[in-house]
């Protein structure tokens, strides 16, 4: 059962108006069994083992088992995303290995949700039949360049 | 019957999916929708932060062509994309996306991507179009600026609403309908233009793992044809559906191998450790021109591989040790090779936790360290996406500006990237004939789709017409399969087996089997003929007539019926697409034993397809090839 549910952990995201997990599964596989509040995978075979539910998940309720039939038992990775940097903890079935730890960044200079999708640079023309888009021929161009181009390219 | 709520939405431009493409497409159109006073509508079936093929992350940007740096040009991209595929691109949808994709890259990099920069602050290359990123959050951050983009524009966005087929008045796309996954609603948008952005297809054929790993396909399992679907459904012409891409990845996980091959330099090899793209070099000739290029076809790579297989060969491993030993031997010093090994190994785990967390999961349980042994790699099974190193999707009009005298007749009708139904245009994966867009140029061709589209609907302002007639029927087909589980389901004491109906995931099965035992799957090497074909076809009928008898317990399973719906039509444009191409041109993809050589004569061209709803007919098409650049 690629991702599973502690249930000790799990409080079927009562602060919120709908459960994370639930809410983020690409594949529509997490649901709230809403006899025990608690949150569970209805379909492991169709899981992609992407972590989109582990990441969001705000009790650090659900981890992923590897695939039954073809990962041995034993490991495990587990991740920690806060809103800059994701931590990952990698425990090897032989446990003479050492974990190893990695942290990476996953966003850089942009708050969360500030994201701004225009006016990062200038458009060149205002015609909607030019092929010149949304902050071009500007924002082709880099400092680090050797050409500035000055209009969208043809062959 | 549970009652359903019928919501109507009226829009300009509806963009379907909520992928890369789709993101692209959304700050594109808010942008000049804003100016223009026009409504943009997103629908996805998923949530926005992590839907389609980037949910997970990814590791590199793989396409950048870098134009300002003077290194590269648009031909040299073109020359790439088209060796890569065999001849078969249409040059003037791959310059169409390669002169934008930079200025793509470069707002994601405004938007807050973090992408690798050296000491001199250029960034880093994984191979001479890929860039290095650290991908965890790129489709949280690609879908932040899109959804911004369409609250500054007053647009809309719809999640966990699963479009299941396109509205057509005579030859215009006219919006779409679906149905939310969460409560019973149901969707009809009315557009002025339809813009289709919802991936590629997995699961048309069985995957490898048929246990809990079924779900770990190396393309996600909730990409489900439906951009195939919409766009054959809705009458518009198909391109390339027999170029299938079938990628090598390591064994069972289906990690990426890119950075082992073109950042560690890595090679690999047969048990014996001989070396196959060298042992097996005489076997290009039979692939030349495109056999003989640097560097050598995906599909040539796969098939050179699969040779050693066949001969018992295998395992095939990628020599991790030898790769990093060569690195670290470079080191001046012990302490400076030592750091050398903590960057690597830090730089390969990543790059599966970016993007194949599995992968690292199934090291972690086998007990690899990629520095002390080699690991194994191997074909993984066949997909459906456009965007990457397959070919498959909707016939688009290329830009005007990049045609030639002789190209404009055959590759020019009226507006970028739209199909050749009117208002309907397509991008990334839905969009057929542009290999190697990737992600990047994936979100380039949403937004020059987009932008088209809006210039379309401001050259015909007239509303939508739609047929109410096809709307009631519509609606009776899709919640068909909830009534026929409704009324059997007493009938037996086990809900599953029943002779009344057919539950989505056995329908599933049945299409996989099909597929893999007659249209060259995992099972038979990627092999098939004109024959097993033919036989493919006909047990597909059946099974297009039992699609008649679906049945779904509840939201979820109604969305699985129409998922297999879908691939059910992308299956079946591929195996007439193999059968009309009277030869094997992608050994690696797929091999056709009764034409088991490339004919260029006859076969340098495009196999379309149309398929005519009314009638359940397909016509095949022969497109010539012709190119733009010299
Ligand atoms: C495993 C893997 C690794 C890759 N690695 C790289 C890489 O390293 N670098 C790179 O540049 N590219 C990479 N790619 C390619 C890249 O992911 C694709 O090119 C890109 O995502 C295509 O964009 P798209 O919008 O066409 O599809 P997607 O991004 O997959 O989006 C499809 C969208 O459609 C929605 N949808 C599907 N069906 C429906 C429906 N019926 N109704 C409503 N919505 C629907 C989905 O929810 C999703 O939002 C990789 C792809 C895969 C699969
Ligand atoms: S997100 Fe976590 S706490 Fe919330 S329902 Fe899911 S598993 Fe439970
Ligand atoms: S790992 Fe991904 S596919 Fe699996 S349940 Fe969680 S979110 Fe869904």
């Amino acid at each position: 059962m690629p991702s599973f549910v502690i249930p000790d952990k799990c409080d079927g995201c009562k602060a919120l108006d709908k459960t994370a997990c639930q809410y983020i599964c690409p594949n529509d596989l997490m649901v709230l069994d809403k006899q025990t509040m608690k949150a569970f995978n209805q379909d492991p075979q169709m899981c992609w083992e992407c972590y989109s539910c582990v990441k969001i998940c705000p009790n650090q309720a659900i981890e992923v088992r590897g695939y039954a039939d073809f990962v041995p038992m034993g490991a495990s990775v587990t991740a920690m995303r806060s809103s800059e940097d994701i931590m990952w903890t990698i425990q090897f079935r032989d446990r003479s290995i050492k974990p190893k730890r990695f942290k990476f960044p996953h966003r850089r200079g942009v708050q969360e949700g500030m994201a701004q999708p225009f006016d990062q640079f200038p458009t060149g023309d205002a015609d909607l039949k030019s092929p010149t888009l949304m902050s071009e021929p500007a924002g082709l161009n880099t400092e680090r360049g050797k050409v500035k181009i000055d209009k969208v390219l043809t062959l | 019957m549970t009652q359903f709520e019928t919501v109507t939405v009226e829009t300009d431009l509806l963009i379907c999916g909520g992928g890369m493409a789709a993101c692209g497409a959304a700050v594109e159109a808010s942008y000049w929708a804003k100016q223009h006073g026009l409504k943009v509508t997103l629908v996805d079936k998923a949530a926005m932060d992590r839907s389609g093929a980037v949910a997970m992350g990814l590791s590199a940007i793989n396409q950048y062509v870098d134009l300002n740096s003077g290194n590269n040009t648009l031909k040299d991209y073109v020359d790439y994309v088209r060796n890569d595929l065999m001849g078969i691109t249409r040059e003037d949808l791959v310059v169409s996306i390669a002169r934008h994709v930079d200025s793509t890259v470069h707002l994601f990099e405004k938007w807050g991507l973090p992408i690798w920069k050296d000491k001199d602050g250029n960034y880093v290359h994984e191979g001479r179009w890929q860039l290095m990123i650290n991908g965890e959050s790129y489709k949280v951050i690609v879908a932040e600026a899109a959804k911004n983009a369409l609250k500054e524009a007053k647009g809309e966005y719809y999640e966990r609403v699963f479009i299941t087929h396109p509205l057509v008045d005579g030859d215009k796309c006219v919006g779409a309908i679906g149905f939310s996954v969460r409560e019973n609603k149901v969707y009809i948008f009315k557009a002025k233009a339809t813009l289709v952005a919802m991936g590629g297809a997995v699961h048309v054929f069985k995957p490898r793992s048929t246990g809990e790993g079924f779900g770990r396909s190396w393309y996600p399992p909730f990409n489900s044809g439906a951009s195939a679907f919409f766009t054959i459904y809705g009458g518009a012409e198909m391109t390339c559906q027999e170029v299938r891409f079938i990628p090598v990845r390591f064994k069972d996980a289906y990690g990426p191998v890119g950075a082992w091959f073109l950042l560690f330099k890595a090679m690999a090899t047969n048990a014996q450790g001989g070396n196959y793209m060298k042992d097996n070099a005489a076997e290009l000739d039979k692939w030349e021109p495109y056999g003989k290029v640097k560097p050598a076809p995906a599909n040539i790579r796969n098939w050179l591989m699969m040779l050693d297989v066949m001969d018992g060969k295998s395992p095939i491993y990628m020599q991790t040790a030898d790769a990093i030993k060569k690195i670290t031997d470079q080191a001046a010093d012990e302490k400076e090779a030592k750091k050398k090994l903590k960057e690597l190994e830090s730089e390969a785990w990543e790059d599966f936790l970016d993007m194949t967390i599995s992968q690292a999961i199934l090291w972690a349980a086998t007990n690899v360290e990629p520095d002390k042994k080699p690991s194994e790699i191997m074909a993984c099974d066949p997909y459906f996406i456009g965007s990457h190193s397959g070919a498959s999707g909707a016939w688009l009009s290329g830009p005007e500006d990049l045609q030639t005298s002789e190209t404009k007749s055959e590759y020019f009708w009226g507006y970028p990237h739209m199909t050749t139904v009117s208002g309907m245009f397509a991008a990334g994966d839905a969009s057929g004939a542009s290999s190697h867009k990737f992600s990047s140029g994936s979100h380039a061709e949403g937004r020059i789709a987009a932008k088209a589209a809006l210039s379309y609907i401001v050259d015909h302002p007239e509303p939508p017409k739609v047929d109410q007639a096809m709307i009631d029927g519509l609606l009776k087909e899709v919640l068909q399969p909830l009534e026929t589980f409704e009324k059997h389901k007493g009938a037996t004491t086990d809900p599953d087996i029943n002779p009344n109906y057919i539950r989505p995931q056995q329908f599933m099965y049945r299409l996989q089997k099909i597929m893999d035992e007659y249209a060259g799957g995992v099972s038979s090497q990627f092999k098939t003929s004109d024959k097993l074909l033919e036989k493919g076809l006909e047990l597909m009928a059946f099974l297009k007539t039992d699609k008649e008898h679906l049945a779904a317990e509840n939201l979820h399973e109604l969305m699985r019926a129409w998922e297999n719906v879908h691939r059910m039509y992308q299956a079946e444009a591929h195996m007439r697409s193999i059968l009309f191409r009277e030869e094997t041109r992608w050994p690696g993809y797929y091999f056709r034993a009764d034409k088991p050589t490339m004919d260029n004569t006859n076969w340098l061209a495009f196999c379309n397809c149309v398929y005519h709803k009314d009638t359940g007919e397909w016509d095949m098409i022969k497109r010539p090839v012709k190119y733009i650049t010299k």
